[in-house]
């Protein structure tokens, strides 16, 4: 049922998943995963609820330990690596969480400040001081679509789309040649969902960065990906380019991404 | 045969499940400190923590400080009187104020306005993603969250209870110059005989500890705390139970080690 990887080109991916495992108890969320992402691809991860979508971005980004398996960024083994090089590969990845997760005790400019200060100190440069720190937000802010002097608001004051474009912003800061997306459109309108994803593909794009999102919503995963995979009971059971998702020949993406209640995906009694 | 072992075996779970908590707090308490001697240390957070903590704390403990020494005041005329040895109350409210009750009721107050205070942000943070975009922000959410806060606590509950102490002994001083009819003059005269380096010192080291407690088990409640606004909620109430409950146990055990000769 689960289609190997397929690479692109002959060099290394930017991320490798080999065999990747992680149980919470009894409950197995990844059941060895592999996955590879070419750098410069934008691969949209669908599957779901409780497939093991969020689970997959977390064990990269080192917030879960996985069990078993691999995950290589440029070659390297994340799981193997001292931890001061997990922490280097890992400063590459900017992250934009399903809620933006904005820190409610600062201002939206602090926010983006705050991204901006803490990538720049990782990297031996110079901090930029709060000040400069909150120009600079107030740029990123612009690019996201945002007025300069929203910067002086509080996240509680946004609404669910220019949170998630705070959330963006904050998470280009540091200049990331990974990113990651959390299901972004999930909660707002389809008008501002397309509006988030354009932006989305266009900070991608600017930074050449390589980005995997996960998310259920299949008009946003076409607009973002151009490639796509399926995750199933913890494994991937799919993958192939993100204009193919409609039509894969495969009876549970086409399931899935028609929304289909007949087929061989079935709803399982939580136990 | 089960209706006896059974009690037996929920007592044993309930030893290890205990045995089990205090050595993830120690664990915790240990990371946490570790970041004080590995930069960068965050001091606006220390600061904020700091002014929250000892500031905006001042009011309520001033306000129970007063009372009690008061109180003390009142009740030790009605008890001593019985005795003749009314001249006493002076040394009895100092040597109370000083050695517990500025620490002990300063820590309770602060363990149910700060220590709730810091489980619930925290935890709030944590079921929010907060945390976790701090770890994709390149920082640890040890060093920025919780240490600066352990800190902030274990130097700002000496500066109240120092606060405490004057106000509990002017309480003390007022009721029985005021109302009982004392001499201020021979009031103040036995309040400093009667005062000792000791007890005070003893007093700021206690409320260093008890800082310390409320700031560690506060940060512990909110950093692990699991499942939206109900596990917000439950975190903080064992934030400040427990706080409460160990604030006690190491006030038996700290006046033990320092007066029980």
């Amino acid at each position: 049922m689960s289609t190997p990887p397929v690479s692109t080109s002959l060099g290394t991916p930017k991320i490798r998943i080999r065999g990747l495992h992680k149980a919470f108890g009894s409950k197995i969320v990844l059941d060895g995963v592999d996955l590879d992402v070419e750098a410069g691809t934008s691969m949209v991860v669908i599957g779901g609820s409780g497939s093991g979508k969020s689970v997959l971005l977390r064990c990269i980004l080192g917030l879960i330990e996985p069990d078993a398996g691999t995950i290589e960024i440029d070659g390297e083994n994340l799981l193997t690596a001292s931890r001061s090089r997990q922490d280097a590969l890992r400063r590459q990845i900017g992250m934009l969480f399903q809620n933006a997760a904005l820190f409610d005790s600062m201002s939206v400019g602090e926010n983006v400040a705050f991204g901006i200060r803490a990538k720049h100190s990782d990297r031996n440069g110079a901090t930029p001081s709060r000040a400069q720190a909150l120009q600079m937000a107030g740029d990123l802010l612009k690019q996201v679509g945002l007025d300069p002097s929203v910067g002086d608001l509080s996240p509680s004051e946004l609404s669910g789309g220019m949170q998630k474009r705070v959330g963006l912003a904050r998470a280009i800061a540091g200049n990331p040649n990974i990113m990651f997306f959390d299901e972004p459109t999930t909660g707002l309108d389809p008008i501002m969902g397309a509006v988030i994803d354009g932006l989305i593909v266009d900070c991608v794009q600017k930074l050449g960065s390589t980005a995997i999102a996960i998310t259920h919503d299949m008009a946003s995963a076409q607009r973002i990906g151009n490639r796509a995979a399926m995750l199933y009971r913890g494994r991937l059971i799919w993958q192939g380019d993100a204009s193919g998702l409609m039509n894969s020949g495969n009876a549970m993406v086409d399931q899935f991404t028609h929304g289909r209640r007949e087929g061989p995906i079935t709803m399982e009694l939580r136990k | 045969m089960n209706a006896v072992l059974d009690p037996i075996a929920a007592l044993g779970r309930a030893a290890l499940g205990l045995i089990k908590q205090a050595g993830a707090l120690a664990l915790f308490a240990m990371e946490a400190l570790s970041h004080l001697v590995r930069p960068p240390f965050y001091w606006r957070i220390f600061f904020s923590s700091l002014i929250e903590t000892g500031f905006f704390s001042l009011p309520v403990v001033a306000l129970t400080a007063l009372f009690s020494g008061a109180v003390i005041a009142l009740q030790s005329y009605v008890g001593f009187g019985q005795y003749h040895v009314q001249s006493a109350i002076a040394g009895i409210v100092v040597l109370a104020v000083t050695r517990e009750l500025g620490p002990v009721l300063a820590g309770l107050m602060v363990a149910g306005r700060v220590g709730a205070a810091m489980s619930a942000q925290i935890g709030t943070m944590r079921v929010t993603d907060q945390i976790d975009a701090l770890t994709t922000l390149s920082t640890d959410p040890m060093k920025y969250l919780v240490t600066p806060r352990l800190l902030a606590g274990t130097l700002a509950l000496p500066c109240l209870v120092v606060v405490a102490d004057i106000l509990g002994v002017m309480g003390g001083f007022t009721v029985s110059v005021a109302k009982l009819g004392f001499s201020p003059s021979t009031y103040i005269t036995a309040t400093l005989d009667s005062l000792k380096t000791m007890d005070v010192v003893v007093g700021l080291v206690k409320a260093a500890v008890f800082g310390f407690l409320i700031a560690l088990l506060g940060c512990y409640n909110g950093y692990n705390s699991r499942g939206g606004a109900e596990g917000v909620g439950s975190a903080t109430t064992a934030a400040v139970v427990g706080a409460s409950i160990l604030l006690l146990l190491f006030d038996y055990l700290l006046t033990d080690l320092f007066f029980s000769q």
